[in-house]
């Protein structure tokens, strides 16, 4: 440990006097030079209303996603047509998820606390969301309510995600002023189903992750 | 412990390793296939984007500003990585990081580790320091895996098995595997390493990763992938280490919202990487539940001291310049014998070992610049590589067998040549009287003698004329009076 201090010091003194520093430097200065950093791309949106929900519905059906786009009273309805169309019947949800997502007569298994043998069981998952990005087709998860802890969504093989369409911005910049006040939470953006192109550069879906992703997009 | 050594490195520089590798055609035939292919994606999902050369600017911008505070930033993340329940190790060079990650593998009793894709291993030698110690690494990037099995070296940073294609791929797992009767078909490919890999996300409890970047405001990390084996392995395992080199941290958490714009779209050519992992130290009931982070230095902290070098280190390894560089485009990765290939490999690994090794590396490159407009944090590649170049001379110009090289004793002498109009004169003079022997009809010299025969070996000459430019406007007709008139007559070019 004594050693691992040394090297610290060591790190940190080789770093100072690479700079030409020899004490830590005022903090304002280092602030004013942060606050003058270029910020010239576009941070707000350009789009709202159907434009936008269109956009995100092609970028998730170009990720070979699927998305279905009902209204706040259909969802329970819409879940259960989705699960039976994809041949899911185990269904894990996070322990807050509204209950009023569920469509009667299916088994739901509150799994946020399985351990990772117990998801591999599971037939898929049903989620919520935080915010989600048109532009780049993404939803964002965080370990907070609806959305359960990271492996949830990610060991079984089946993802449906209910996203509201006031969840969603257009672009990066918007969903990261969305996350600030959460930002120490665990947090994992999903755009598309679990992909890769490794081989020959072809994008194959279905490596690791769930390899079926389907988005229910509410509008109020 | 045995000692770690740095990973590929050999005696042989870029030119004989080129040159073997060059007479590869299905290696180059992969390379030169997967390389158009993310370079049509990348440029097609770059120019959807209005604000692109801000994005630039502004990564540029952060990660320029991270470096010229580093040591701020580093201690900054520190703290609060340890407040979120991280462990914060720091590694001088590639001996103490291995010891580090060995200690903590060996405290857990672990016999197994899973491992996300991470080129700073590579740099370190990790897994053979593990395997030496009796701990068998799992890589687990689909790419990472064929290398693995294949007994092979990266040859790229973000897709390092492009230079296999599918049926090579495909026997390599199947004598790895096992997998006797296994398509060709990438999806049956991807299919087997699934079956392969879950077995052991789930079993085992160590897991070793890089970092894309580490926010000192609030102590995260964030880890860019596609496949989900690195959220399996963030997320899974009891244990998780996260091997980082200095230089990745960025100073607030919405600086992401400019890197991860650019990064995907240079990378994979794709809008947004299929995952993104964001996470602060440990969290009960959602994924480990010891993390720790080993700085790395190795070489990195006595770059910042070069001020036009030091720009190498905001690269964000996205690899754009090697899809784009028509050296990269012949050769591949290996030719490069360093972990970091391409442009960046070319600045980056002579400058990691002081100038000590990967000495040619500065002169695999045309000068084309391709590396640099691509660039997405702008770092001008063409005008470190000169630089370098200029190191390297000055470092041979030391020794007494670099001051009697006949390039040197050539270039001294043209220097001497040069700086004054008469010598320069003078040996015009005598070039058109040398010259006479070589000079064919055409005009052209064909053949040089000795030394110089290189030039002429795919190439004529043309030869000096009989009247230079100096002789000529030496006996020109005088016009008119010079000086007042001359700033007119610039205007008039205006």
């Amino acid at each position: 440990m004594s050693s691992e201090r040394d090297a610290r010091s060591a790190i940190l003194g080789s770093i100072r006097s690479a700079l030409g520093v020899h004490a830590e430097r005022d903090i304002s200065t280092r602030e004013a030079e942060y606050a003058a950093l270029p910020r010239e791309y576009k941070q707000t949106s350009t789009k709202s209303g159907e434009e936008l929900l269109a956009l995100f519905t092609h970028r998730l059906e170009e990720y070979d996603a699927g998305v279905l786009r009902v209204s706040r009273n259909e969802i329970a309805a819409a879940v259960a047509r989705l699960l039976s169309q994809r041949g899911r019947r185990r269904i894990g949800i996070p322990d807050d998820l509204p209950s009023a997502w569920l469509p009667a007569g299916l088994a739901f298994e509150k799994s946020a606390a399985f351990d990772a043998h117990q998801l591999d069981t599971l037939d898929g998952v049903l989620t919520g969301c935080t915010v989600a990005i048109a532009e780049t087709g993404s939803i964002v998860l965080q370990n907070t309510g609806a959305q359960g802890p990271r492996a949830l969504s990610l060991v079984p093989d089946y993802h449906l995600c209910v996203v509201f369409a006031a969840q969603i911005v257009e672009t990066v910049p918007e969903c990261f002023t969305r996350l600030e006040a959460t930002a120490s939470l665990p947090t994992t953006f999903v755009s598309g189903p679990s992909a890769t192109a490794d081989i020959e550069m072809t994008r194959i879906k279905g490596v690791h992750g769930p390899r079926f992703l389907d988005v229910l997009i509410v509008e109020d | 412990m045995s000692a770690p050594e740095h990973s590929h490195f050999s005696s042989r520089n870029f030119p004989e390793a080129a040159k073997e590798l060059l007479a590869d055609s299905q290696l180059r035939k992969n390379v030169r296939h997967a390389t158009d292919v993310i370079q049509a994606k990348r440029n097609r999902v770059v120019a959807e984007l209005p604000d692109w050369e801000a994005l630039r600017d502004a990564g540029s911008g952060i990660r320029a500003h991270a470096l010229a505070h580093l040591d701020h930033y580093l201690a900054e993340f520190e703290q609060n990585c340890m407040r979120a329940g991280g462990q914060v190790h720091w590694a001088r060079d590639a001996v103490e990081a291995n010891r580090i990650i060995l200690g903590l593998i060996q405290r857990h009793e672990a016999k197994e580790v899973i491992k996300i894709k991470t080129m700073t291993s590579e740099e370190i030698g990790l897994n053979r320091n593990l395997e030496a110690n009796g701990i068998r690494p799992h890589e687990t990037d689909l790419a990472e895996l064929i290398v693995q099995l294949g007994h092979d070296k990266p040859s790229h940073f973000v897709v390092p098995a492009l230079h296999k294609n599918r049926q090579q791929v495909r026997a390599i797992f199947q004598r790895e595997m096992h997998l006797p009767e296994l398509g060709d078909k990438p999806e049956d490919l991807c299919a087997a390493a699934r079956t392969y890999l879950r077995e052991k996300y789930l079993r085992i409890k160590v897991a070793v990763s890089g970092a894309n970047f580490l926010v000192a405001e609030n102590g995260a990390v964030c880890i860019v992938e596609s496949e989900g084996n690195g959220r399996m392995c963030l997320t899974l395992p009891d244990v998780l280490i996260s091997l980082v080199g200095i230089e990745k941290v960025i100073p607030r958490f919405r600086d992401l919202e400019v890197l991860l714009q650019t990064l995907p779209r240079s990378a994979t050519g794709e809008r947004m990487n299929p995952y993104n992992s964001i996470w602060t130290g440990v969290h009960a009931g959602d994924g480990p539940k010891e993390f720790h982070v080993v700085l790395l230095d190795n070489g990195r902290s006595p770059i910042l001291a070069d001020a036009e070098a030091r720009q190498t280190l905001k690269c964000i390894r996205c690899a754009a310049c090697l899809n784009v560089c028509p050296v990269y485009h012949q050769t591949g990765g290996h030719a490069y014998e360093s972990v970091y290939a391409g442009p960046i490999g070319a600045i980056l690994t002579p400058q990691l070992h002081s100038m000590e090794e990967g000495r040619s590396l500065p002169y695999a490159s045309s000068l084309c610049g391709a590396c640099y407009e691509v660039c997405p944090v702008k770092i001008n590649i063409p005008e470190v590589l000169i630089h370098l170049r200029g190191k390297v001379v000055e470092q041979d110009q030391k020794t007494f067998a670099g001051k009697l090289d006949p390039w040197n004793v050539g270039m001294q002498a043209a220097k001497f040549v040069m700086t004054s109009a008469g010598r320069f004169t003078l040996a015009q003079h005598m070039g058109q009287l040398a010259q006479r022997a070589f000079v064919s009809k055409n005009g052209f010299i064909e053949h040089l003698p000795f030394m110089l025969s290189g030039w002429t070996q795919t190439r004529d000459l043309k030869a000096l004329p009989a009247q230079s430019f100096r002789d000529w406007w030496a006996q020109r007709e005088p016009r008119g009076s010079a000086g007042a008139d001359a700033p007119k007559g610039d205007r008039d070019v205006k």
